[in-house]
């Protein structure tokens, strides 16, 4: 596994290990999160996304191995990681008799802000993830996508710079999890770093920088998922286009670097190529005057990925397996 | 290694907090309704009686406390069941229910110890046990004023105070077992039940049993028992068993305090009564000496209670 070195990074793990007994929950990891960067977390349930997590707030021992979050250690400081980074657990839970308001002011007093500035920065907060109108009511008649919201406007409002979200977006509907990721990325806008795991691949895959791929206590792969995708799926480009024209696929099966053409369709092709090959089939379209209905290429599914690498290492797919049924 | 930071910070606002979900809870009013008319109803009684009977008493407010009228018992006997169920009622979900409720882990990624929380919810607990209680005394001896129409003395005055106190120690040994039990248990249902099992258990089985264990244990000699009397060893080691129930203990100390005349609590010996004038009241400060063991015993298993909660809380995994 090589290690990526983000510069400028703001959690630094290294050989974080985790064990209850005998079982080892979270086995030598090491990674690193840059600043105003999304880092993702991805694996199955169980895998150690969670404990993790909560080695880096100090909310549970570390086994061995060390981590440091903004340079302080979480076993150590606790006080000083917790005042800096936000955390969204793992299906938030409120205060059902408060209102979103109170519950906020309640957190807000924890951290020990001021009158004045707590009201501002609920408000602010609150705004921000659009639950402003939502704030006299209470946390009880919140559908769970407004509870999601509500956990990140605590964030917000506490101005952490690493923004830690479990699952943020496990059992929410499509819009809502949309709105979720909007807000997630306005995190990045502003040089928040983000740490988020999910088991929901393709989510998240469009919102993370970077990606640490969990099984079974170990982080199996890391890197962007477009690298990812050359590492595992062998580096090839899929570009998709519609178009007629006699003898468009003998002709672009001639480009340099098209390694095969296949019909997928009525005047559908597809190209394996080692490279990005769009401008030349374009041109190639538009040279024998065809008409260009669609030309795409297929970015690497962290899916394709997952489902690629564990099926080169059958043995540890087979614990997966087991893992997922229990 | 040493902790940065206070351990404390934030104990005031987890208090507050809970302090006002107590005092606003369904449960806690329910709970206080409950305690202001029985204790309405037991004090009646016992004003009633207290007219028909007595002509001349030092402690006449006293007897407020401790007269009985059938088939009402007394406002204190009914204080020592309804107490312990206030402070149970109060106390046996307060960490589970941040469990269920899934905001512990967000509570305690908020820059505060988990002390604070525990601290914090322990004395909003006692706080709220203490405001009702303290109303109810205030509301005793206003009603005691106004039916008897004798004003207390300020020998009355202290003693009920002290008991006062000693009542609001005795909710707080319940609530420390709440508070244990609720950490130990996940299910706010389980809890409830084994801390309300184990009050049953310890004031009312407790006490024949350890009766039932003295005989065993030491059996009574046949030549007390021909004379009709207790064996004095056999009586002393079912006291001794029977005061592991902090209930027994309250119950001895409420005698000491509110019956200026109880010399000891336990068997007397004939040498202990040589030069006693049977009957005269002692000091308070001669009262509370004689109870002095038991309030320290139920201070201490409180805290000893808080403090296996405290170590089993702060090891706990705080995912659910």
């Amino acid at each position: 596994m090589s290690q990526d070195t983000a510069k400028d990074a703001v959690i630094e793990a290294t050989g974080l290990t985790k064990t209850y007994g005998s079982a080892v929950a979270v086995d030598h990891i090491s990674f690193n999160v840059g600043r105003g960067e999304i880092f993702g977390l991805l694996g199955p349930n169980g895998a150690g996304k969670t404990t993790t997590i909560l080695m880096m707030l100090g909310l549970t021992d570390i086994s061995e191995g060390e981590v440091r979050v903004l340079g302080f250690n979480p076993a150590r400081e606790p006080l000083s990681v917790k005042r800096r980074v936000g955390y969204l657990p793992d299906t938030v839970g409120f205060y059902d008799n408060l209102t979103a308001g109170d519950n906020m002011r309640y957190t807000a007093r924890l951290i020990g802000f001021r009158l004045a500035e707590r009201e501002k920065r609920i408000a602010d907060a609150l705004e921000r993830v659009g639950l402003a109108e939502f704030a006299d009511k209470r946390v009880g008649t919140f559908s769970r996508g407004m509870r999601q919201r509500l956990g990140l406007a605590e964030i917000l409002m506490k101005g952490a710079q690493i923004a830690i979200l479990d699952e943020p977006t496990s059992g929410l509907d499509p819009h809502a999890t949309t709105e979720l990721l909007g807000i997630i990325r306005a995190f990045k806008t502003e040089g928040v770093s983000v740490l988020l795991s999910s088991h929901l691949l393709e989510r998240v895959q469009s919102v993370c920088d970077r990606v640490a791929l969990f099984s079974a206590g170990k982080i199996a792969l890391m890197g962007s998922v477009a690298d990812l995708g050359r590492q595992i799926l062998g580096g090839g480009y899929v570009v998709d286009i519609e178009a007629d024209g006699a003898g468009l696929a003998e002709r672009l099966a001639l480009i340099p670097g098209v390694s095969g053409v296949e019909k997928t369709g009525i005047g559908k092709l597809r190209l394996h190529a080692d490279r990005d090959v769009r401008p030349e089939a374009a041109a190639e379209v538009v040279a024998m005057h065809g008409r260009l209905k669609y030309l795409g290429v297929q970015e690497p599914s962290l899916e394709a990925i997952y489902t690629r690498y564990f099926e080169a290492k059958p043995e540890e797919a087979a614990t997966e397996g087991t893992r997922h049924a229990a | 290694m040493q902790r940065e930071g206070s351990a404390f910070s934030g104990l005031g606002v987890v208090m507050l907090k809970e302090l006002s979900d107590h005092l606003t809870s369904v449960r806690m009013r329910v709970l206080e309704w409950l305690v202001v008319l029985v204790a309405l109803a037991a004090l009646y009684g016992a004003i009633q009686q207290i007219k028909d009977t007595t002509a001349e008493d030092p402690f006449l407010f006293l007897r407020l406390f401790t007269t009985s009228r059938d088939p009402l018992p007394s406002f204190v006997s009914f204080l020592s069941f309804l107490v312990p169920l206030m402070a149970i009622g109060l106390g046996f979900d307060s960490v589970n229910g941040e469990h269920t409720r899934r905001t512990l882990s967000r509570i305690l990624s908020q820059p505060i110890y988990r002390d604070a929380l525990l601290f914090g919810k322990f004395l909003a607990g006692l706080a709220t046990l203490s405001i009702s209680l303290i109303t109810l005394w205030l509301l005793v001896i206003g009603l005691g004023l106004l039916m008897i129409g004798v004003p207390p003395g300020a020998e009355e005055i202290a003693r009920s105070f002290v008991f006062l106190l000693v009542t609001i120690v005795y909710a707080g040994v319940w609530l420390a077992l709440a508070l244990l039990f609720s950490i130990l248990f996940r299910s706010a249902a389980t809890a409830a039940l084994i801390t309300l099992g184990l009050w049953l258990f310890l004031t009312f089985i407790w006490p024949v049993l350890a009766g039932a264990f003295a005989q065993m244990i030491l059996p009574p000699d046949p030549r007390y028992m021909a004379l009709g009397l207790q064996t004095p060893g056999t009586a002393e080691l079912e006291q001794i068993l029977a005061r592991f129930s902090p209930s027994t203990l309250f119950a001895e100390v409420v005698v000491a305090l509110l019956d200026p005349t109880t010399r000891a609590l336990g068997p007397i010996y004939l040498s202990q009564l040589q030069g006693a004038v049977l009957g005269a009241p002692l000091p308070l400060v001669e009262s509370v000496l004689i109870a002095w063991p038991q309030i320290v015993g139920m201070i201490a298993t409180a805290i000893v209670l808080f403090v296996i909660g405290y170590v089993i809380f702060q090891r706990q995994e705080v995912r659910a």
